[in-house]
């Protein structure tokens, strides 16, 4: 199953604009898998993504709205960008600037609809 | 708090009449709207703590929901005099004064809430609106009332329900926004510390959120900067998300403030950051006229 994660998370990757990609228990906020993370510390990418989705999901239902199906951190050297799979686990792309964002967002939700 | 939660407290209460679980008891039953049963508990307490403020600030509140806003002041009169840095009490009579339009005392016994608990439930947000208001020309002047404010309404002085008092400072944060789409409802206007500067947002059903969705964004804010910053992805431009029913944008006008942007999910999310940045050129000037 891992082997299949991690292709699938190669598909995002491929991406241009991407610079890595990974599996997140969105709970804990640990890797659960990786690719092409290469120059980034995914244990951090996990901890810090799992924390902004978190406290966004605790907005979202203090504004009476569901829990994001799609969450996009922008900044001025990259973006991460996040939607949630199964329960508990988060696919996380981190992103250059000039990213195809509509790109990177379809990859993305194919991963997490592909996570069994 | 559940059910379960209330059968335990009760249980507890019933095998130890002394207990002080009369507290969180009687102010479970009031949040849920258990006004006549609340008010029991608080009263056979009190019978047996007459002298605990926290006993009679439970009583206050539990008359004040019933619409009983005289006994409430007196509650929380008598509340101050056992404990005169009893936020509670502070609270709900400066609630009461708000309402009233007495915002000088509303201010003064807001302010002293804040001080004895500066977590305390949205004093800080009411604290903030009072004093926005009282900049204000218009309601700056409104004339005090006399001494005891209670008379003037029926409303609930709760900190997330103060209905007529919400609705004239409404006026005052729509101003912000004043002409973009959704001004009073949509977009909401923050301090880095999670208090409503300005704007409004509502959950589906109509109920106003925006002190609570406000809260929750300060802490998305620090984490937002903290992510961009451990990352090496420089500053935080923005957090887009989009729910099932709904599109939500936030970014930072100014370093210490922080907008948010709802729409219906038929808005996508491209045009939510032009708008954002309208509402983010308002929101500066308004910041810069308050400064």
């Amino acid at each position: 199953m891992n082997t299949d994660i991690v292709a699938a998370l190669e598909s995002v990757t491929r991406v241009r604009g991407v610079r890595g990609a990974m599996l997140v228990s969105a709970e804990e906020g640990l890797v659960v898998a990786e690719a092409s993370m290469e120059g980034l510390d995914g244990a951090a990418v996990a901890a810090l993504t799992a924390g902004v989705v978190a406290r966004l999901s605790r907005a979202t239902e203090a504004a009476g709205r569901t829990p994001p199906a799609f969450v996009h951190l922008r900044a001025d050297g990259g973006g991460l960008m996040a939607v949630p799979a199964l329960t508990d686990l988060l696919v996380v792309a981190v992103t250059d600037p000039e990213v195809n964002v509509g790109l990177v967002r379809l990859e993305l939700r194919r991963v997490a609809e592909n996570v069994t | 708090m559940s059910n379960e939660d209330i059968r335990v407290l009760t249980a507890q209460l019933a095998a130890d009449p002394s207990s002080l679980v009369f507290l969180p008891l009687g102010e479970a039953l009031r949040r849920r709207g258990q006004l006549a049963a609340a008010e029991k508990v608080a009263i056979a307490g009190l019978t047996r703590y007459p002298d605990l403020a926290d006993a009679h600030d439970l009583l206050a509140r539990v008359l004040g929901d019933a619409g009983d806003l005289e006994r409430a002041f007196d509650e929380w009169d008598i509340a101050l005099r056992l404990d005169g840095g009893h936020a509670g009490a502070h609270k709900g009579i400066g609630f009461l004064y708000y309402v009233a339009g007495d915002l000088p005392k509303a201010l003064s016994h807001l302010e002293s809430a804040l001080t004895a608990d500066p977590g305390a439930e949205g004093v800080a947000a009411a604290v903030a609106r009072v004093r926005e208001a009282l900049a204000t020309p218009a309601t700056a002047m409104t004339a005090p009332q006399p001494h005891r404010p209670a008379a003037v309404a029926s409303l609930p002085p709760d900190s997330g329900d103060i209905g007529a008092a919400e609705a004239s400072a409404a006026e005052v944060r729509a101003a912000v926004f004043e002409g973009l789409e959704g001004a009073q409802d949509g977009l909401l206007l923050l301090d880095a510390e999670g208090l409503r500067l300005g704007g409004g947002l509502s959950a589906p059903d109509g109920a106003p959120v925006g002190d609570s969705v406000a809260a929750h964004l300060a802490g998305v804010f620090r984490d937002a900067e903290r992510a961009a910053r451990l990352l090496s992805l420089g500053s935080w431009k923005s957090v887009a998300a989009e729910t099932a029913d709904a599109n939500l944008f936030l970014c930072a006008p100014t370093a210490e403030s922080l907008l948010l942007l709802v729409r219906d999910n038929s808005v996508p999310i491209g045009r939510l950051a032009l708008q954002a940045e309208h509402a983010s050129d308002a929101a500066r000037r308004w910041l810069e006229g308050v400064a």
